[in-house]
């Protein structure tokens, strides 16, 4: 019933084991074409005293490749430990499947975004889908229930041609698979830019709630303890370069080309959920992993790695989908929908029932051993003999050189600020309209309507909100508000700054909606580590991002680095994507964007300064990107989120939009068509109108504030140091067509036209 | 004592917890079912939720109307026991042959997800009795395969009988969530059997039950509460 059906060949006939390795040691082994370097190659022979069997071969090879050692980034990535603020709320730091953050009432909250970036340029539909399975077993094997995912998507050019093949496949993938598993999705991002061109980005995010006892590490210890491999069978998908061997060490009996990208099946990891939820429910296993990059050769040295180092596995036992898979491939295989969980032996029993219940194949594979080696069998011949370490923890470390590059210095002086700007109310007005209309400005419900926002009924808020924020609690209305940002433009010009204005974004943006920020986890997309200007990119992002999560008070739980995306020689803009996680104590009391009542007054906090380097406005009017990003002041960025999150809890603000790219005049518009009403407003003294309505300064927000609450919001703000400007009012409407966004003295537009050029730009594009 | 209304479980359902609480929140107690059981441990009605049972594979509903726990439904179904079907569950009911026509592939081929307009067309059935016929609710929708259809014969019989159940609203913005949402015939969202204790709808009630969750409107709690009192009444 648990076992694999059908025969198994008597494959392969020549089984590189652990003793013909030592037997032979000189036989010429495809390490370059896996990936490894010579020095590499020479360092395994030197772990193990001979050279690696074709199955430790690509073990090695896969486990020290960038995406899974770190071997590039890690010497940068040790500062978000070393300047992880202090913070009573974490539970589980970096190194585990996902961080985990203390939300109170007993409840934990872990949370992870991950790159599925060079999958969905090859097959977006697959590639986008098992990047959301990825990051949902990530969150399950922490012992959490899945309760929402976001996607932060970034494409080429919205009317290029390869766009139009790429995103539509993504958007169909995430919805498709995460529909499918009933996730919400309540936010996240879509950017469109020429550097993604041929490498867009798509990042998948998962959240999860548990109680704190419930929280589960991946780890096997305890000698006799049972490895169960549960879920799909093994199939031929996701083994990339490692069918070199197959092809190249043994006889190929099975298909020659594997194909490099997984192939994801959401009901089977619906079952893998509901199942694992009961197993953890039953309290079953001491150690449970997740089978995502490099399989079960991740999985069982990590396992092994994390506990007493010894490990048993029967390999010929793992249930196959394809009975010609050699073991090399079998190790190698990113088959999705896979877990592998540490049992003790007397709850084995149980464990394969549960299983049973959900329909899901389970098979003891192997057994925890004494000792400190990972040891794998085939047909009772030994192919692996390693210190699991070795594979998993011990990987080689670079220091790679890295140099700003010579041409930053020039991006910096071509500054934004100079660019001729609109001369007249007409003038100002028809730039709205082309911000508006802009894809990167335009409304994305053509795409996050393929989205299911509902499913688990607890969405409080989802796209396009400032945060997606769900219910934990029905009892007491505790919540957890997650956003995303990343903005790659003002990256280019300044990847210090840029990574620290991601954060500042989220942070603000989680504020917005009344949650007190308290962890980040990132995704930082950027080009080739070998390019020292790319590896500088990337060692000042870190650096702005762990000296700003340490200035917030926001550690980093965890996350991704994805390297490599580029198009030839040709980077994409360094990418670092932020996710910040929040805790709203009342989820009623919450803050939307919309703006829906008339006569309510509208402030802007914070100060607007001429700050146009890497705008909306500078990209779609005059095709530039130039000078400096916004200045980042992170101090106000706290004053200004304790501001919203005060007035979201003691009622004195009914809507707030954080503002960002496309200035305050994008935010006021989305506000008014979120809430179907107008808005009149009014340059403040000391502003030009342009730079009111245009300008990117970091650290504000435009509140509507009852009339009734005016006072008590003002001396709030003032009491704390926050500058607080009034700048218009809400005005009702009945339909589109009477509501109008009124710049006083400058221009008047009908929310009709507003919304026309707003909703209708993605969809034309894209249908 | 209160009703107990069942909620099954398919493979593959997504909405048996939120259906639960529907349930709970409109004062029933809700029973969960497992579909590999016969037994329906004496609830007095069922509810079959949404989701993608058995993966939608063959067709969506196509696996789930075979399982052990649907023959007992289908037999008791036709004895009179109420049951709902929102989305798959409808897909169910109409695989089972307990409700007329078939759902295809929604005719922009996407899946949609937004609040849509209803008209409650027959406010006669197990289900609807808290409602107006002619009342315009508005709840999730949510779905790939959502295009109602049958022969003309039976969608003339259906209208005849006054067995459309739900109708979307064609008028006003798609913004606001009027408009046909998938190309189902004669805007057709949910129909009932003849008796009024079976019925089925593509939209989702569970998911309008809570102030501030969802869509923030309770639009949707009727329906549990209208089999409440049917049931407590009897």
């Amino acid at each position: 019933m648990l076992h694999s059906s059908g025969e198994r060949p008597p494959y392969p006939r020549n089984l590189d084991t652990v003793k013909h390795a030592t037997e032979t040691p000189d036989v010429e082994q495809p390490w370059s074409e896996l990936g490894l370097k010579q020095d590499e190659y020479e360092r395994i022979r030197e772990i193990l005293g001979r050279r690696p069997t074709g199955a430790e071969l690509a073990m090695y090879s896969v486990m020290w490749s960038e995406h899974c050692s770190y071997k590039s980034s890690k010497v940068h990535l040790k500062q978000f430990g070393e300047k992880a603020p202090e913070n009573d709320a974490m539970l589980v730091g970096i190194g585990e499947n996902a961080g985990v953050v203390d939300v109170g009432q007993g409840y934990a909250v872990t949370f992870k975004v991950e790159s599925h970036n060079h999958p969905s340029y090859i097959e977006p539909y697959q590639g986008a889908a098992t990047g959301v399975g990825g990051i949902v077993r990530d969150i399950l094997a922490m012992g959490a229930r899945p309760v929402a995912v976001m996607d932060p998507l970034r494409f080429g050019a919205a009317d290029h041609p390869d766009t139009k093949r790429v995103l539509p496949g993504v958007v169909a993938g995430i919805g498709g698979y995460g529909n499918c598993l009933g996730l919400p999705n309540i936010g996240g991002e879509v950017v469109f830019d020429d550097c993604y061109q041929g490498n867009p980005l798509v990042n998948a995010l998962c959240v999860g709630v548990m109680k704190h006892e419930d929280i589960h590490l991946a780890k096997a210890s305890g000698t006799g303890n049972k490895v169960i491999l549960y879920g799909a069978r093994t199939g031929g998908d996701g083994i990339g370069g490692v069918s070199v061997l197959a092809s190249e060490t043994f006889e190929s009996t099975g298909p020659a080309k594997r194909p490099a990208v997984q192939v994801g099946d959401p009901f089977q990891e619906k079952l893998l959920i509901e199942c694992t939820l009961e197993i953890f429910k039953e309290n079953l296993v001491a150690g449970i992993q997740d089978l995502g990059g490099a399989g079960l050769s991740c999985a069982t040295s990590e396992l092994a790695s994390a506990g007493s180092g010894g490990m048993r596995v029967e390999l010929d036992t793992v249930p196959l989908r394809d009975a010609t898979l050699s073991p090399e491939e079998i190790l190698m295989s990113e088959s999705q929908e896979r877990m592998c969980a540490i049992v003790e032996p007397d709850k084995v029993d149980r464990f394969l029932e549960i299983c049973e219940k959900w329909d899901v194949i389970a098979t003891v594979i192997g057994e925890v051993t004494e000792g400190d080696r990972l040891e794998i069998f085939w047909h009772g011949e030994q192919i692996v003999d390693v210190p699991p370490r070795s594979v998993a923890h011990e990987g080689p470390t670079y220091h790679r050189p890295y140099e700003r590059p010579s041409w930053q210095d020039a991006l910096q002086a071509d500054d934004a600020n100079k660019l001729p700007r609109p001369a007249s109310g007409a003038e100002l007005k028809e730039q709205v309209l082309k911000l508006v209309a802009s894809p990167n400005q335009a409304s994305k419900s053509w795409i996050t309507d393929q989205y299911d926002r509902f499913v688990q009924g607890n969405t409080v808020l989802a796209q396009p909100e400032d945060s997606g924020m769900i219910r934990i609690d029905a009892d007491t209305n505790l919540g957890v508000a997650v956003a995303t940002d990343g903005n790659g433009r003002y990256a280019k010009l300044d990847p210090y700054a840029g990574a620290q204005l991601a954060l500042a974004e989220a942070y603000r943006n989680v504020a917005t909606t009344g949650a007190k920020p308290l962890a980040v986890s990132d995704c930082l997309n950027f080009g080739s580590p070998e390019d020292p200007a790319v590896m500088w990119q990337f060692a000042e992002a870190t650096r702005g991002l762990a000296d700003a999560c340490q200035t917030l008070g926001t550690p980093v739980t965890g996350g991704n680095v994805s390297l490599y995306n580029q198009t030839g020689e040709t980077a994409i803009h360094p990418t670092p994507v932020v996710a910040v996680l929040g805790v709203i104590d009342d989820v009623t009391r919450r803050t939307p964007v919309a703006f829906k009542e008339e006569g309510q007054l509208l402030y802007l906090l914070g100060d607007t300064k001429e700050e146009f380097g890497g705008s909306a406005w500078s990209q779609v009017i005059h095709g530039h990107l130039g000078g400096l990003p916004p200045a980042v002041d992170l101090e106000r960025e706290r004053l200004l989120a304790e501001i919203l999150i005060s007035a979201s809890r003691d009622g004195m603000i009914d809507a707030a939009h954080d503002l960002s790219d496309g200035g305050l005049i994008q935010a006021v518009v989305e506000s008014c068509l979120r809430g179907g009403t107008g808005a009149r407003l009014v340059v403040p003294d000391g502003l030009d109108a342009f730079t009111f309505l245009f300008s990117e300064s970091a650290g504000r927000a435009v509140v509507a504030v009852p009339r009734s609450e005016e006072l008590r919001f003002t001396d709030m703000c003032g009491a704390r140091g926050l500058p607080v400007t009034r700048i218009g009012v809400v005005d009702g409407a009945e339909s589109d067509s009477n509501a109008v966004v009124d710049v006083q003295g400058e221009f008047v537009l009908s929310l009709a036209e507003l919304r026309t050029a707003h909703e209708e730009t993605i969809p034309a594009l894209l249908v | 004592m209160t009703a107990r209304i069942g909620v099954v479980t398919f493979p593959g359902t997504l909405d048996d917890r939120d259906t639960q609480r529907a349930v709970r929140l409109a004062g029933a107690e809700a029973v969960p079912l497992w579909h590999r059981d016969k037994d329906l441990k004496q609830v007095d009605a069922v509810v079959l939720p949404g989701g993608f049972s058995y993966g939608d594979y063959l067709r969506a509903g196509a696996i789930s109307r075979f399982s052990p726990l649907m023959e007992t439904v289908i037999d008791q179904a036709k004895a009179g026991l109420p049951v709902l079907g929102i989305c798959n569950g409808f897909q169910v009911l109409t695989e089972s042959h307990l409700l007329p026509g078939a759902m295809l592939r929604n005719n922009h081929l996407h899946f949609i997800c937004r609040d849509q307009k209803l008209r409650v067309e027959s406010d006669r059935t197990a289900w609807t009795a808290d409602y107006t016929a002619g009342q315009e609710i508005s709840i999730p929708l949510k779905n790939i395969d959502g295009r109602y259809v049958a022969d003309e014969r039976t969608l003339d019989m259906l209208e005849a009988e006054g067995r459309v159940a739900f109708r979307y609203l064609a008028r006003g913005e798609a913004a606001d969530g009027y408009g046909n949402p998938n190309g189902s015939l004669r805007d057709i969202a949910g129909i009932t059997n003849e008796a009024g204790n079976v019925v089925g709808l593509m939209p989702h009630p569970e998911h309008a039950v809570e102030p501030g969750i969802g869509t923030g409107r309770t639009d949707g709690l009727g329906f549990f509460t209208s089999i409440l009192k049917k049931l407590v009444n009897v």
